[in-house]
């Protein structure tokens, strides 16, 4: 496609005198007609978003009147400057991730395109991003719609008092929460006063299955409105609802979307790693809008933020069920890997997992990598044949995480995929090389966080075998004694 | 092998075709030809996909593609069941280049029911070609 200076669009027999919407200098934005009869579909599904034509279904010469009556604007897909090219849908930088083709859509020998997001539609010099910049969709104000009967533990009361608080005063807060804080229902009081004023909100996360988890969760306490459930391969893409739950990576289609955006697990692969959906966070807010941040295990950037007063956070250092976390103890078990070769686990480990299974108490088993889970499982295997093991690329990982639910095998192995989201009400938790550079602090705070989730079953035993102490290892552990101490001097725990 | 070609297929990823250059390459390598012909894409589809996949195969290979044929209509083909694409009627005519007696390589991304390059080769045939034959990137 090329336009013309005066922006009518070309998708064949260019005039001479068009360009790729890329090498236009200032794109003119029309006026709002108000007397332009809009359409009303074009509006739900475009309002908030950043799109390319080929994701409306509307005809071009639609689309273009709405752009010409001052409803639409087209952003360069790919902004150029002397220096440098970034793809301003996913905010690509890294030069080695644009390339370019002859492109048959503009007629160019060499059009850049962005490979960063190809795989949502390729954004090239040639594509516009289409906004809504007309009125927003109508949308229906539901009274309180939060039906909940549950009750907050002090610690969440806190948190969800701020919370509420910075949504109204469009602020942001980071909520540090331990694992089994209960921070969801920290949102609830926050998410009632935003949607109970028209305002659009989002929780997003980088993760799909927190995505699934969350959906009916929030479905249930907010009957009365739409909830929106968004992550790849999802059906509700175009629906416009009040509260949307979003993966970060969907992200990416919004535009000036939320009032509200919640970002839970904001250490998590692949936000931490990817700028691109920190990017497609700052994309998807409102010029005036609210952030909270949410997390158990902030990185130590964050941590250095919150203390020096750069960021507001609040934390909730102890659980719903008002006991301390269980603390990891450290033990030395010398060369393990070594003692794989020789087809051995290390004596302590051995005496570890003897204790639990003659005791019948379940427990799991972190490793740092597959290879020597699968070592370890074969060696386990000879004395405990029920014993499991299931990595990020098991297809079966679904069915042994329920096999160990439902109590079938007394232990399972694992890489660090189970470090999140995961729990089983009563086990115990060890790690053999925690000093390799996969067990960050966050990831063994997680880790340890798998003990004693139960108010029925509040304790539980995590030690950390390893082979030579690291700066993540202490630093988990000294988070964790941190947060039991002020939960102490706070009056959450009883015990 | 399957992602990548859906990639550069489906997303249009346009650098992936130098992935292939290597086989492309080597397969040319061994075979007698005097022309290499992409199977054509319908106007729309090309806009569509931005460029022509077959042609980007054969140019990133160090070659140079060369435009004989041209779709007749432009029904959806993936739409299709594989029976309908077997039985349907001629979808390509020959654009006006001579080709008496050539020996010419016709170059598809992915062979489907080998009906698109059944048809396409009956009409350079037709058209005085010596020979016609085919290289498939995969077959889908
Ligand atoms: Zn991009
Ligand atoms: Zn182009």
């Amino acid at each position: 496609m090329r336009f013309t200076p005066n922006m009518t669009p070309y998708i064949k027999d260019f005039p001479p005198e068009s360009l790729p919407i890329s090498s236009i200098d200032t794109i003119p934005e029309p006026p709002l007609n108000e007397n332009f009869p809009l359409n009303k579909e074009l509006q739900q599904i475009l309002h908030g978003k950043q799109l390319l034509f080929e994701n409306l279904q509307h005809p071009l010469e639609e689309i273009h009147q709405h752009y010409e009556n001052g409803y639409i604007t087209y952003r360069k897909g790919i902004i150029k400057t002397k220096s440098k090219t970034v793809c301003a849908r996913c905010g690509n930088q890294e030069q080695s991730l644009f390339a370019h083709f002859p492109c048959a859509r503009c007629g160019e020998e060499e059009c850049i395109y962005c490979r960063k997001c190809i795989m949502m539609g390729r954004v090239s010099e040639c594509t516009p991003l289409i906004d809504w910049c007309g009125p927003e969709p109508d949308c229906e104000l539901t009274e309180h719609p939060l039906e909940w009967q549950g009750t907050l533990s002090p610690g969440q009361q806190h948190a969800s008092d701020q919370v509420r608080q910075i949504i109204i005063e469009n602020r942001e807060l980071l909520v540090w929460a331990v694992c089994g804080a209960g921070k969801t229902e920290v949102l609830f009081e926050g998410i009632n006063a935003a949607l109970d004023s028209g305002k659009r909100v989002c929780i997003a996360t980088p993760r799909t299955d927190v995505v699934l988890e969350l959906g009916p969760r929030l479905q249930a306490v907010f009957p009365g409105i739409q909830v929106a459930v968004l992550y790849g391969g999802s059906e509700d893409r175009h629906l416009q609802a009040p509260l949307t739950i979003a993966t970060t990576h969907q992200l990416l289609r919004f535009y000036k979307a939320f009032d509200t955006v919640i970002l839970d697990e904001v250490d998590a692969f692949p936000y931490t790693a990817d700028e691109s959906l920190q990017y497609a966070v700052r994309q998807s807010r409102k010029e005036h809008s609210s952030m909270v941040y949410l997390t158990a295990t902030p990185n130590q950037k964050w941590q250095n933020e919150c203390r020096s007063g750069k960021m507001d956070f609040v934390t909730i250092p102890a659980r719903y069920h008002r006991h301390p976390l269980p603390v990891p103890s450290f033990k030395w078990c010398g060369n393990w890997e070594k003692s794989l070769q020789q087809d051995k686990l290390p004596p302590a480990v051995t005496q570890w997992i003897k204790k639990r299974i003659d005791n019948q108490k379940q427990c799991l088993l972190f490793l740092p990598k597959i290879d020597k889970m699968e070592k370890v499982l074969t060696i386990l295997r000879k004395t405990y044949p029920k014993i499991q093991a299931v990595s990020a690329e098991d297809p079966e990982r679904k069915a042994k995480v329920q096999m160990m639910r439902n109590k079938e095998i007394p232990m399972l192995l694992t890489t660090t995929i189970l470090e999140r989201g995961v729990t089983f009400p009563n086990i115990d938790v060890a790690v053999l090389g925690s000093e390799d550079r996969i067990f960050t602090e966050s990831a063994l705070v997680q880790i340890a966080g798998r003990v004693g989730r139960s108010a029925q079953f509040p304790r539980g035993d995590i030690t950390f075998f390893h082979y030579g102490k690291t700066e993540s290892m202490v630093k988990a552990r000294k988070q964790i004694l941190h947060m039991n101490a002020e939960a102490k001097k706070k009056g959450l725990i009883d015990y | 092998m399957k992602e990548t070609l859906a990639r550069y297929k489906f997303r249009g990823d346009y650098v992936l075709a130098r992935a292939f250059s290597p086989f492309i390459k080597e397969k040319l390598k061994n075979l007698n030809f005097e022309c290499l012909v992409p199977i054509p894409l319908s106007p729309e589809r090309l806009y569509e996909r931005g460029f022509n996949q077959s042609a980007a195969l054969i140019r990133e290979a160090g070659f140079t593609p060369k435009d004989l044929l041209q779709r007749i209509h432009s029904e959806k083909q993936s739409k299709k069941s594989r029976l309908d694409r077997i039985h349907q009627n001629q979808v390509f005519e020959p654009l006006n280049i001579n080709i008496k007696n050539k020996i010419i390589l016709l170059v598809d991304d992915i062979y489907t029911t080998g009906s698109t390059l059944y048809h396409a080769a009956r009409v350079l045939k037709n058209g005085g070609a010596a020979s016609v034959f085919s290289l498939t990137l995969a077959r889908g």
